[in-house]
């Protein structure tokens, strides 16, 4: 119990944490496209899944406060060895079992010093996307911004 | 009661192939595909996935497809379908603070960081029927402009000033509950009214919250915020001991401010109720705020005079998976039971008759002495 709140307060490894985060949301097509663009592809092989399970999501009393359960959602995820002996973990929302396989590759990847390059040209592609994505909706909302008038009311 | 029975097979296997035959409807139309109900009848995949109690829209999408567009029976398959699937753990706590605002309005300030952002909401349209929808126009791109300041909560400025209560904390020592793995008991703590509240029929909340505003069990609500928007849903990885992203989920949050007038142990000040939900669906947020607040009378000493209030009418109610499962059980063979009931009845009617009769004929009697 002590080790794991231990060892959340601290991340051991920010670039891998950062790393998964983008590959969970890397899109099919990506990811096959830079599977493919592999000049050396390894040998890999299943450790567990690829499975579709559910995390139950959690939410804040208030926003802030206490947890509380919010509902579930559904989740893919793999662990896979490449044949250079890297373990790989991808998981990601949603019933894709395929991407949580190749994000696992990916992730194991990333552990090789030789394709380091070719992690860091898809993970930069999906940063991009998102940040394109993100700034797109954010100025679309912008634009729906207001200001309301206060009429006074009754006699001056 | 249900009594079990035997036979039918082909009757029932040619009635699903006659509901196979009319949710395919005319075959000379296109048949509708899963991305379309998930782009173009998004808040209904909203709606399945919240009262289902599970987020994925290709799955919800199928689930509105599969029940013809009946949602109380896409609900219903889609939380059978969860039942199916192992459970990987509980996720961290999401954060609505940092939300990727898609829509934020707040009904208590005019001016507040972040604006008021309407996003694409039905607010402040006419209500008239599009006839534009019947053909497919073109529709033209949204309008952009530069974003603004960081979107800060309504709550952490009515807090600065010490005039509200916090987010929400539970007793001391208090074990979080989940409905999903544990049978209900009342009195039931706060978090799990709220998970039960998140996954409850929104007509049902709708309606309770109406009936608070209309004086039973005033709740006195203003509407501090509402945010819809894109929040990240992170996940402990114990093989690797630290929290990953596993993408994003789009929820609605409400934040209701109520009035109350203090008591002995508090001073006056703002009171709270909290909606969040899964996906868009701010009628569904808001209701569940005002079911929130009404349902904690234990902790202001309110006394429970309407059925907003009670929290075992309101819970034992709300899910409607429940609820129709209860209700149309009805209609499934009782022949047993209503054979024994026939019976009964025929009997009680031969007694009456009999003493009838008896009483007739010592009128009569009477009526001729």
């Amino acid at each position: 119990m002590m080790d794991a709140k231990l060892k959340q307060e601290s991340p051991p490894d920010p670039a891998r944490k950062k790393a998964m985060g983008l590959l969970a949301r890397a899109t099919l097509d990506e990811l096959n496209a830079a599977w493919e663009a592999l000049a050396d592809k390894p040998d890999v092989h299943p450790v567990r899944g690829p499975e579709t399970g559910l995390v139950m999501v959690r939410g804040r009393i208030g926003g802030g406060g206490d947890p509380f359960n919010l509902g579930e959602a559904t989740v893919s995820r793999a662990t896979i060895r490449l044949s250079s002996g890297e373990i790989g973990h991808g998981q990601l929302l949603g019933a894709d079992r395929q991407r949580a396989r190749l994000a696992a590759i990916f992730d194991a990847l990333a552990q090789r010093e030789d394709d380091r390059a070719n992690v860091d040209a898809l993970l930069q592609q999906v940063a991009d996307r998102l940040a394109l994505e993100e700034r797109r909706n954010a100025e679309e909302t912008a634009a729906t911004r207001v200001d309301f008038f206060t009429m006074v009311r009754g006699d001056d | 009661m249900y009594v079990a029975v035997k036979g039918g097979e082909a009757a029932i296997a040619n009635a699903h192939r006659l509901l196979a035959d009319r949710r395919r409807g005319d075959r000379n139309l296109p048949s509708i595909t899963i991305e379309q109900i998930v782009e173009q009848l998004g808040l209904a995949v909203d709606r399945v996935m919240a009262e289902a109690s599970l987020y994925d829209r290709a799955l919800a999408a199928l689930a509105v497809r599969q029940a013809r567009g009946d949602m109380i029976e896409a609900i219903f398959i889609l939380r059978a379908y969860r039942t199916t699937l192992p459970r990987f753990g509980y996720s961290e706590p999401v954060d609505t603070a940092n939300m990727k605002i898609e829509r934020r309005v707040s009904a208590t300030y005019k001016d507040l960081p972040g604006g008021q952002l309407l996003g694409p909401t039905f607010d402040y349209t006419h209500r008239l029927l599009d006839p534009s929808l019947i053909a497919d126009e073109t529709v033209a791109e949204p309008a952009v402009k530069e974003p603004g300041e960081h979107v800060m909560r309504v709550s952490d400025i009515l807090d600065g000033e010490g005039l509200i209560e916090g987010d929400g904390q539970m007793p001391e020592g208090h074990v979080m509950g989940d409905l999903t793995r544990e049978p209900m008991e009342f009195p039931m703590a706060r978090d799990l009214r709220l998970q039960a509240l998140a996954r409850g029929d929104e007509g049902f909340l709708l309606a309770l919250a109406y009936s608070t505003q209309r004086g039973y069990g005033r709740t006195h609500p203003f509407v501090g915020e509402v945010r819809i928007g894109e929040v990240e849903v992170e996940l402990d990885l114990p093989e690797l001991g630290f929290a990953v992203s596993l993408g994003t989920i789009r929820v609605t949050e409400c934040q209701m401010v109520n009035q109350f007038m203090g008591s002995a142990k508090q001073p006056p000040q703002f009171t709270r109720g909290y909606g969040l939900v899964f996906g868009q669906s701010e009628r569904k947020a808001m209701s569940m705020s005002l079911v929130d607040r009404a349902l904690r009378t234990d902790e202001f000493s309110e006394d429970i005079v309407a059925p907003a209030q009670d929290q075992e009418f309101v819970i034992s109610h709300a899910d409607n998976v429940q609820a129709t499962g209860f209700v149309e059980h009805l209609k499934l063979p009782h022949y047993v039971d209503f054979q024994a009931e026939l019976d009964l009845v025929r009997r009680m009617r031969r007694d009456y008759e009999a003493a009838n009769a008896g009483d007739t004929a010592k009128e009569q009697r009477e009526a001729a002495e």
